[in-house]
């Protein structure tokens, strides 16, 4: 999902490293819900671990809207992954009665429909199993804000407290690139702004020669961020590179 | 919560496989399963994918990008784009990456793993069809067309030579020429140049038979004009180590029959055209020849890894089933009249002419190893039992006891020379063909179908010739006799097909093995006979047969190709399975267990069985007693 107002929040951009080891065995103290504090004892790696080695765990949400706020999860998609593998045949995917109801316009965006929605579970009922499959993972996102807020937002009415987890954001990623070019001498001088590339999923995608995926499903699309970051750290990274330089 | 339902599973990868042929005939269920055990890696281009001989544990479907995969000698073997498969040849024999793969291009993949990709295979016949005849079937020819055959490709002219060059002096006149090439046997002359001092001659040019014919005689030039005027001086050679092939390719390109082949300037001998087009076949020939060379049973018997060698080679050349049948005819009629030529050295001259006969598959041209010994005398009317027929039967013994040492197994329905009942003077030969034509019955007709293939292969031979033509004439249009070798006919049928490792047969037994020659040649050949004796045709060989059953209308469009194809079909199976079994050291046989055949064959086979029982069925109907024919 993608949502511009979010960009410009601050927290966007990669601010001060974060030691997440440190920060999840402090938060597996504090934490007060069992299975938040279970996720959290589940551990994660240090910043120094080459991406080789880190266990990674695509993940994508579908929501009613695109305020964090007032709208729900209407589906959460997760997809395991390693540099040498996607493990598409492990992936889980579940929907989710959001507390909410679905405006016209997200049904149409993501094909999700009431009587699917009036049949599913509260996210607190599956709670226990959202974050076991995530437990000891580094999530993959396209746009971190979206994952971050609307689990963080949907978690703290139900448990009373949020969520933090390290992720790699595929955009982010493709901003460095795109984002960051000085602009050239001349371009400068007459104050020319060279076009800027999309750094949406599916024109990112492209870059790389990959396939045009039909978007706004939480399992293609998580499929679809594992993809690109496997291509990505082939194309830019090393197996080498320490999963800091990603992560934040 | 409860399994993802349907709609909830991996769309994208759901929806790609559809798309795809190999899996469009695959039931929702599997296709399903498929989807869901999909695992994907993406390969950047230029990066190696798959490596020879690392374990193969997944079949690759390319969903975007290009690679490249490669023969285990480097060479490129194939180029896939999206939608393109690898990863089967290794999967399918030993578990060992067989062909590298590199991609071209940013290429993302799914990785199917080895066991559902080997249970789709075995359960999925429109799965394997496709993926087998987009790969495995092309891919066999090619590897054993690369590996293990054509020594045309490999062989050096120089094997061809046969003797040293013969030549003449460039001062020889048309008539030397002539006379020399008559004496030595040779259709081409290497003129030389005398050279001054001590240097060795140097080649001036070449004439041929052909240069005699149009340039001197069609010229109308003397018989004294001095070779160098009619010689070609253009000399086009071949080095002495360059390849058989090359050289046939020299002489296609410069429209020339004969080839000087050279080593450091100096000719060793001439080529011909017909040495180098008689290379593919120099085996069977060289075996023909060595049959006639040999002066007893011994040495005769001695030849059988020759014969096998041959036939090996053949199959491995990739010759037609016809090409090999008639191969193995020509020699087993060789080793015949070589046995006929050394019983009479032993026992005389014989006391009335006769003729020694060929039946069944070697009359017909379509022997292949396994095969027993059918033949018969067709003696002299004048042949007085009481005072011939010693010789006779000591000539029959002394043939038919040499066949089987030969490799050629006694008959075990006793058709043989050796039984009095087949050593008959020609006018009795006449009356049996009259009375099974005439007064058919199955019984009778059981065991004398065998003798509607003959064959002369010794003495007189216009003999057979003549019983041919009287077999044709009587049996064709006689519609009760026809009946009654159709009903015969449809005592052999073809299985169903294949079921795992097992034939199954139409009443739904499974067997474990299948006799490729009771239960698909021979019933093929028998029902081509058939149509071949109501049509009148005098042809022996089922291919020659099934032509002039085309040509005469008897049998519905189309029908004669399929025909012909599933015979070609069913005896390239059984010879390559015999080939196979004597290249592993085992005794060749007509069976065939399922699993030594490819999924591919095995499909060919079905197609193959299914067509022999229609043309069967057919035969019933067109040849029912009483009906005009």
């Amino acid at each position: 999902m993608f949502h511009p107002k979010l960009l410009s929040q601050p927290g966007a951009v990669a601010t001060a490293e974060t030691d997440w080891r440190k920060r999840f065995e402090a938060l597996a103290l504090s934490a007060r819900d069992e299975r938040l504090r279970a996720y959290y004892a589940a551990g994660m790696v240090g910043g120094d671990t080459p991406l080789s080695a880190v266990p990674l765990m695509a993940l994508d949400v579908e929501t009613t809207g695109l305020d964090p706020v007032k709208d729900g999860m209407v589906s959460i998609g997760l997809v395991p992954m390693n540099l040498e593998r996607i493990r598409a045949s492990a992936s889980r995917h579940w929907i989710l009665k959001p507390r909410v109801p679905l405006g016209e316009a997200s049904v149409t965006i993501h094909g999700i429909t009431d009587s699917q929605v009036m049949a599913a579970p509260d996210l607190k009922q599956v709670l226990g199993e959202v974050l076991q499959a995530m437990a000891g993972h580094v999530l993959v996102v396209h746009c971190r804000d979206i994952e971050r807020q609307f689990l963080n937002g949907a978690l703290r009415p139900r448990i009373g407290e949020g969520i933090a987890f390290p992720v790699i954001d595929t955009m982010e990623l493709e901003a460095r690139l795109h984002r960051n070019q000085p602009r050239g001498w001349l371009n400068w001088a007459l104050g020319r702004h060279p076009p800027q590339a999309s750094i949406r999923l599916v024109d990112s995608r492209a870059r790389y020669n990959l396939p045009r995926y039909r978007p706004h499903h939480a399992l293609t699309d998580a499929l679809a961020s594992a993809e690109l970051l496997q291509a990505q750290v082939a194309h830019r990274f090393s197996p080498d590179t320490p999963v800091r330089e990603l992560w934040s | 919560m409860e399994a993802p339902a349907m709609q909830d599973e991996q769309l994208e990868i759901l929806q790609f496989l559809q798309g795809q042929p190999a899996f469009a005939a695959l039931p929702e269920e599997a296709l399903h399963r498929v989807a869901t055990s999909v695992d994907v890696r993406y390969f950047k281009a230029g990066s190696s994918i798959l490596e020879s001989g690392q374990p193969a544990e997944f079949w690759f479907v390319l969903r975007s990008g290009a690679v490249e995969v490669f023969r285990r000698d480097g060479t490129l073997y194939n180029r896939l784009t999206e939608g393109g498969h690898f990863g089967e040849a290794g999967l399918l024999q030993k578990k060992k990456v067989r062909f590298p793969v590199v991609a071209l291009e940013d290429t993302l993949l799914y990785l199917i793993p080895e066991a559902i990709f080997t249970e789709l295979f075995d359960t999925q016949e429109a799965f394997a069809d496709q993926v087998e005849t987009e790969d495995r079937t092309r891919l066999r020819q090619v590897v054993s067309r690369r590996e293990e055959s054509n020594q045309l490709m490999s062989a050096t002219v120089d094997t061809l030579i046969g003797r040293e060059p013969v030549t003449l002096p460039q001062t020889a006149s048309a008539l030397d020429a002539a006379r020399c090439m008559t004496e030595a046997g040779v259709s081409s002359l290497l003129i030389l140049e005398e050279a001054s001092g001590s240097a060795e001659p140097v080649m001036a040019g070449i004439i041929t038979d052909r240069d005699i014919r149009t340039r001197l005689v069609a010229g109308g030039l003397n018989y004294d004009t001095p070779v160098s005027a009619i010689m070609t001086s253009k000399l086009v050679t071949v080095e002495h180590n360059q390849l058989v092939f090359e050289a046939m390719l020299q002489m296609l390109r410069h429209n020339v029959h004969h080839l000087p082949v050279m080593r450091h300037g100096v000719p060793l001998g001439v080529i011909a055209l017909s040495d180098v087009v008689q290379y593919e076949s120099r085996n069977s020939l060289f075996v023909v020849s060595s049959i006639f060379r040999q002066s007893s049973v011994d040495e005769l018997a001695a030849l059988t890894a020759d014969v096998h060698a041959s036939f090996v080679r053949m199959v491995n050349e990739d010759a037609s089933s016809r090409m090999v049948g008639s191969a193995m005819a020509l020699i087993g009629r060789s080793f015949k009249q070589q046995l006929l030529a050394l019983a009479e050295a032993e026992l005389g001259p014989p006391p009335v002419p006769y003729c020694f006969l060929a039946l069944g598959s070697m009359a017909r041209n379509e022997q292949l190893l396994v095969t027993d010994q059918d033949n018969a005398l067709i003696l002299d009317n004048r042949f007085d039992p009481a005072r011939h027929d010693a010789y006779f039967s000591a000539l029959a013994a002394f043939v038919s006891d040499g066949l089987a040492r030969c490799g050629y197994t006694y008959c075990t329905g006793g058709i043989m020379a050796t039984n009095a009942k087949w050593r008959q003077p020609l006018k009795v030969w006449e009356g049996y063909f009259s009375q099974w034509i005439e007064q058919p019955t199955a019984e009778t007709l059981l065991s004398a179908n065998i003798f509607f293939d003959l064959d002369g292969v010794w003495g007189k031979t216009e003999w057979a010739e003549h019983l041919r033509k009287f077999i044709a004439r009587k049996a064709k249009g006689n519609s009760r006799f026809l009946a009654s070798m159709a009903r015969n006919a449809l005592l052999r049928t073809p299985p169903l097909g294949f079921f795992k490792d097992f034939v199954v047969e139409a009443d739904g037994r499974h067997s474990k093995a299948i006799n490729l020659k009771r239960r698909g040649t021979a019933p093929m050949a028998d029902l081509i006979r058939i149509h071949a004796l109501a049509v009148g045709s005098l042809a022996q060989n089922s291919f020659e047969r099934l032509q002039d059953v085309v040509a005469a209308g008897v049998l519905p469009p189309g029908r004669g190709q399929d025909l012909h194809d599933t015979l070609e079909f069913i005896s390239t199976v059984r010879i390559r399975n015999q080939a196979d079994d004597l290249t592993a050291g085992l005794e060749p046989d007509n069976s065939i267990e399922p699993d030594k055949l490819s999924a591919f064959e095995r499909k060919s086979l079905r197609d193959a069985f299914s067509i022999l029982g229609d043309a069967q069925t057919y035969l019933k109907f067109r040849y029912q007693p009483g009906r005009s024919t």
